[in-house]
Formats: structure tokens, C-alpha cells, sequence
């Protein structure tokens, strides 16, 4: 083992947000009228709810690109989105520089809204058709500054722009004019033009061709050095985890399986959720191991299984893993993991 | 003769603002029990050599040159009649979004049915007794339910294993699967790659497998293509394109894969992107992006070299074949 050593040391890393018990629910029952059943009787009112995040805690360290990886319905975006303040958490906290920022007003939150900001998945649908790019990326600089004049925002948005590799005479096209990878840096554009610190993105290349899909990692990782920004990075895609991300977080079921330095969670992934789905990369080398097949499927978010959320598909679950909610605990490779088997040294 | 051979396929669009060439100089041969991997990003033209060869196309897509020959007879130019035997029966296609494929108001059990009626001429049970064989080959749980369910009742990766299912109903020649994991997560593709692969080598079905990501074609496919601007740069054995490509638009790609890159270092990116096919530049359609490009590519259209196993489109590669013939010839000499 000669990981140890390098990884341990950035524990000391100023912690930028926090995350603390985050619980979100939705409710999928409807209005109140159509919660009105009649049972044996009587008129009763029943909710159902999907339960997308059950007790997320995660700190996000200043510099560093976290990623947040898991399967669709893991409830990866949904932390993205209460993170933001797209959603409001139904449960624990969130908390920007040792400030909770849940539960502030819209107003309280202005000066926030500055410092963090969001690229999304889809560049197609997250730019407005009826604005010209330069309006698109002016809007947000004006909102945030109102006493800063026009002649500074076009310096702004030019500067932005010039960064990002979309030549500054493009402001007056339409967003349709650009192709995809060109609009995805138009999104980047619009984040960046604000000055943020702390920049969530969801997915942000999963729509983008392969060649085009460097172009934006590369500008991601570059504007990250050159102006100090933190990323709350959200994918589906270990390969690219592994390329960009500092510390790696996996999610199955709306819970935090595993965290670790990415290093080595893929040298030496512990939880065995973590190791079926890294032995899933299509590699192109031949002769991989034969990857682990997982029984079942993902078992659905409306009724959580008991325990362990893992244990249903787990080659190694027992009876405790049944019974009992795994705790994380650290490893010796520097980072956590749920799982019984671990903890007791099964696996 | 090879189960099916392309020979100079060429399929245009007529659109209003002119011609536009989709697909140019499309040259390939499936054996039987063969796998072919299709690469090439969005707008490569992938798709459309899929759906042409089930002469699939609609306007104002056609077929304006060349044959596609399936043991031997030209689809390209065969009735609407005879063509209807062929689909779905000899060759079968799997579609990237199987909730887009299934027929969301028609059971599991309804659709696959229709199609084994459609074909062949047997009673209502035992089309129902070869429908539950074949979702017991793909491992489906429980069929006989599964049967009376409806697309929507299923998970996506139960879905895309339904739609194998219907693909193989027929016991067909030819599978072309287009994107046939692209919609699913990395766990689901892995077993549903795996579930294609084994149902392939036990039937000896060839499979024509369309896709941008170059670690399922690497680890499925015997042979493999890649496309750009729609036509085929450079194709031969996978092993040899993996571990050796010629063309620098296949390097490139290779090299953008993020597993290439050592961590945290900047990936090797092609620059800019690929044209529009209203906009293919002259010469070879890649030298505005390629860093090799010489001033014959940006006026002649690169003919095909061989190197190795492969076929290359490049004036890079055939001139650096040259001199190497050259160089052998006066070594030769001496």
C-alpha cells in the first residue's frame, strides 16, 4: 500500500459547503383530494412519498472538484438541485462557509446566489431560444451588479466569453447558431460570468460528443486553476470521475455508499456497490475481469428496503445488513464507507 | 459469399437547399456469426448506414448508389413485398430507447406475438410458447407475467432485454443494434452487452453493432469501422484499430477518452468540430481539424490504404506507406 501517504494530508482543506443529514422527499399522492381514500369506512388521508435522499452528509472542501456518481434515480441531481436552492431540503442542512443557507429568504439569498452557480446537462434546453448569447450572458452580471455600467458588463461578458473559446462578435446569434459543445461552453459562460466560487454541474457533458466532451473537461479544469473555483461535479461516468474528480462520492438509493480520495476509490473501491460499478467500465484493453453481475435490479425509492439499501442485491449481505442502517467509518485509504461487511472485516 | 456485402453505398438527402452526400463510398462484408462495430460521433452518419441497409430510409433520404447484397440479393432495389420477409425476419434491428420501440399500449406478450404471426404461419399457443423460450433466453424473471405486462410496468434495462427478445424472435441472420445501451446505466449496459454477446456466439448471429463508445466496440466486436462526415475512414480487425490506429481522427478520438489522460492532466482534445453535412469541407473532410493536415487534403479526397489489417482514408498514412515501400525498394537494391 503506497497510497496512504499523499491523500491524508489534504484532511486539513478548508471546507467550502456543507451538507449535513440531508433528507429530501417528494410527495407522488397528488393534491390534498386525492389523498382522501375511504378504508374500511372511514375517510383517511394517505401520502406516498419517493424518498430521494435519506441522510446525505458531505462536505465539500475548498479547490476541489467532489463528484457525485451513481446510477439514474440514485438521487445524485436531487442533491445538486437542494444544494442550490432549486429544492428545499425536507430534512437536515446546508451550509456555505459555516453559514446555513436552507432556510434564508430570497432576498438573504441574493448575495449567495452570486458565489455559487449551476451548469446543467442539457445545453439545448438550459439557454433561452428567444435570447441572443450576449443578453444570455449579460443578464446575470447585470442582475448581480445593478450599479455597474453597460460599457463594464460587455468588458465582463467579452472577457467571459474570450475564456471559455467562443469568439466575443458571436453575442448577437442565437443560441440555435451554436452547436452542442459550443453552447455547453455558452452555459460555462454564463456561470463564470458572475465571478463564482463554487460552481455545481450536473451532468454537464453526458450530452456532448466524445471529442467535444475533452474540449469542455479540459476548459472545466482550467478555469477551475485559473480562477480558484470549487466544483460539485455530478455524472453518471467513472471515467471521467477518475480524470477529474479529487474525491469521489457514490450514491445508490438516495444514500452516500462510499467517499474517498479518487485515487483510492478506484485502486481499491470497499463497498461492493463501489466495486460492481467499476468493474461495469467498458475498458479497452481486452482481457478484463469479467465485471460483477448484481442480482436484481434497483429496488424502488417509494419503499426503501430496510437496513442496509444495498442488501437486496449485495453478494455479501447478512442478517445485520437487513436490520441495521450502516454507518460510515473511515478506511484506511482516507476515506468513508457504509457497509457492515467492512466494518467487521468480512470483505 | 459473405452474408451480407455492401458494396459503394451511397445515400443522399434532397433537401431544399440541395443535395446533401449522408453516407459516401460505404464498402463492408458481415460473415455469418460476425460482430461489426460501427464508431463515429453524432452526425457520422452511423445511424442512417444502419437504417439504409434495411433500406429503412425515409425522404428525403435514399439510396442513390450502390448495393447492399443479403446472400446475395440487392435490397436496395427489392419490393416493398420482398422486403417485408427480410425485416425482422432475417435481419432484425434493436433501437437505442426501448420505451420509443415498444408499443406502449399493446402487453410485452401482444407485441411478440403480432411479429411471429406476421412471419410465420402457426397457431396462437405456440407463438406464445416460442415468445416465453425466447424472454427466458434473455433472463427475464418470471416470463409468463412479464407477458401480460405492459413497456411501462418494466425497468429500462428489463425493457431493452424485452426488445432483444423481439429481435431474436425470429431467429434472424443479422442483428443491427443502434445505441442498444446508450440509454442505460454503466451496470445495466455491462449485462446487457454481456447478454448480447452470449446470445450471438450461441446462435451464430452476426451483429452489427452501432455505437459512439469505443469500450463497447472494443469489447464486443471482431471487426470494426469508424465514421466522419459519412464515410467510412478507416476500418479492419478492432484489436488492430484499438492498439494501433492510423488515422489521426481515430487517434484523436482514442486519445480524448478520459482512461488515455493520466488524472488531473489535460485531455488531448481534437479542435473544433465535425462539419454539418450541408458544410463537408473539400478534400478529406477531417483536414480542418487535423494536425497532420498536408495541402492535398484540403483538395483531394483521400483514397483507401492498406496498412496492416486495415483500410485507412489518409494521404498522411498512404504517403508514409510510400516511402516505406520506397525505402525497402533501395534496401532491397543494395
Amino acid at each position: 500500500m503506497t497510497t496512504t501517504v499523499p491523500t491524508t494530508v489534504k484532511t486539513a482543506a478548508e471546507s467550502l459547503v456543507q451538507i449535513e443529514d440531508l433528507y429530501k422527499r417528494f410527495s407522488i399522492s397528488g393534491d390534498f383530494l386525492e389523498q382522501i381514500k375511504l378504508r374500511g369506512g372511514k375517510l383517511v388521508r394517505e401520502q406516498e412519498h419517493v424518498h430521494a435522499i435519506n441522510g446525505v452528509t458531505l462536505d465539500v472542501r475548498k479547490g476541489e472538484a467532489l463528484c457525485v456518481v451513481g446510477e439514474s434515480g440514485c438521487g445524485k441531481s436531487t442533491v445538486a438541485r437542494t444544494v442550490m436552492g432549486l429544492l428545499s431540503p425536507s430534512g437536515g442542512s446546508i451550509s456555505y462557509q459555516g453559514k446555513r443557507i436552507d432556510n434564508l429568504s430570497d432576498r438573504q439569498l441574493m448575495p449567495y446566489r452570486r458565489k455559487m452557480q449551476m451548469i446543467f446537462q442539457n445545453p439545448y434546453a438550459s439557454l433561452n431560444p428567444r435570447m441572443t448569447i450576449a443578453q444570455t450572458l449579460e443578464e446575470p452580471v447585470r442582475f448581480h451588479n445593478p450599479k455597474v455600467s453597460i460599457a463594464e458588463v460587455r468588458d465582463k461578458v467579452s472577457e467571459v466569453m474570450q475564456s471559455v473559446g467562443i469568439d466575443p462578435t458571436w453575442g448577437k446569434r442565437y443560441a440555435h447558431e451554436f452547436s452542442g459543445g459550443q453552447r455547453q461552453r455558452i452555459s460555462i459562460a454564463r456561470a463564470l460570468a458572475v465571478d463564482p466560487e463554487f460552481i455545481v454541474a450536473d451532468e454537464p457533458i453526458s450530452a456532448l460528443d466524445v471529442s467535444i466532451q475533452a474540449q469542455v473537461l479540459n476548459l472545466m479544469m482550467d478555469a477551475q486553476e485559473s480562477r480558484n473555483l470549487t466544483y460539485l461535479f455530478i455524472t453518471h461516468d467513472l471515467a471521467v470521475v477518475e480524470h477529474f474528480g479529487t474525491r469521489v462520492a457514490v450514491m445508490y438509493l438516495g444514500s452516500l455508499c462510499e467517499l474517498a480520495p479518487t485515487k483510492a476509490l478506484f485502486a481499491t473501491p470497499r463497498h461492493p456497490y463501489t466495486q460492481a460499478l467499476l468493474s461495469a467500465i467498458p475498458r479497452l484493453e481486452t482481457g478484463r475481469p469479467a465485471h460483477i453481475k448484481l442480482k436484481g435490479e434497483v429496488p424502488t425509492p417509494v419503499n426503501l428496503p430496510s437496513g442496509c439499501v444495498f442488501h437486496g442485491r449485495c453478494p455479501h449481505a447478512n442478517e445485520r445488513c437487513k436490520r441495521e442502517i450502516p454507518q460510515l467509518i473511515a478506511t484506511d485509504e482516507g476515506g468513508q464507507v457504509a457497509c457492515h461487511a467492512v466494518e467487521e472485516g468480512r470483505i | 459469399m459473405a452474408l451480407l456485402e455492401v458494396k459503394n453505398l451511397e445515400v443522399r438527402f434532397g433537401l431544399r437547399s440541395g443535395e446533401v452526400h449522408a453516407l459516401r463510398d460505404i464498402n463492408f462484408t458481415l460473415e455469418r456469426g460476425e460482430r461489426l462495430g460501427v464508431v463515429g460521433e453524432s452526425g457520422a452518419g452511423k445511424s442512417v448506414l444502419g437504417f439504409s441497409i434495411l433500406n429503412l430510409l425515409s425522404r428525403p433520404g435514399y439510396i442513390a448508389g450502390g448495393e447492399i447484397l443479403f446472400e446475395g440479393r440487392n435490397l436496395a432495389v427489392m419490393s416493398a413485398k420482398e422486403l417485408r420477409s427480410i425485416r425482422g425476419n432475417r435481419i432484425s434491428m434493436i433501437f437505442q430507447d426501448p420505451m420509443m420501440t415498444l408499443n406502449p399500449v399493446l402487453t410485452i406478450g401482444q407485441q411478440m406475438v403480432e411479429c411471429l404471426l406476421a412471419h410465420r404461419k402457426i397457431s396462437g399457443r405456440d407463438a406464445k410458447n416460442i415468445a416465453l423460450q425466447k424472454l427466458k433466453q434473455v433472463y427475464i424473471p418470471s416470463p409468463e407475467k412479464r407477458f401480460d405486462q405492459y413497456p411501462h410496468e418494466l425497468s429500462g434495462g428489463m425493457r431493452q432485454r424485452i426488445v432483444i427478445a423481439i429481435g431474436l424472435l425470429m431467429d434472424p441472420d443479422i442483428i443491427i443494434a443502434d445505441e442498444p445501451t446508450t440509454a442505460l446505466d454503466v451496470t445495466i449496459q455491462a449485462e446487457i452487452m454481456d447478454l448480447m454477446l452470449e446470445l450471438c456466439e450461441r446462435n451464430n448471429v452476426a451483429l452489427m453493432l452501432i455505437t459512439h463508445d469505443l469500450g463497447v466496440v472494443s469489447q464486443v466486436t471482431q471487426q470494426a469501422m469508424v465514421m466522419y462526415a459519412g464515410r467510412i475512414i478507416e476500418q479492419g480487425p478492432t484489436r488492430e484499430i484499438i492498439n494501433d490506429a492510423q488515422h489521426p481522427y481515430t487517434q484523436g478520438l482514442m486519445n480524448a477518452l478520459p482512461q488515455m489522460a493520466i488524472p488531473g492532466q489535460r485531455l488531448n482534445q481534437i479542435r473544433g468540430s465535425m462539419p454539418p453535412l450541408q458544410k463537408i469541407p473539400d478534400g478529406c473532410a477531417f483536414n480542418p481539424r487535423c494536425e497532420y493536415a498536408m495541402e492535398v487534403c484540403q483538395t483531394q479526397l483521400p483514397d483507401y490504404t492498406s496498412s496492416g489489417g486495415c483500410r485507412v482514408a489518409c494521404h498522411l498514412v498512404a504517403k508514409m506507406k510510400l516511402e516505406e515501400a520506397a525505402a525497402r525498394q533501395i534496401e532491397e537494391a543494395n
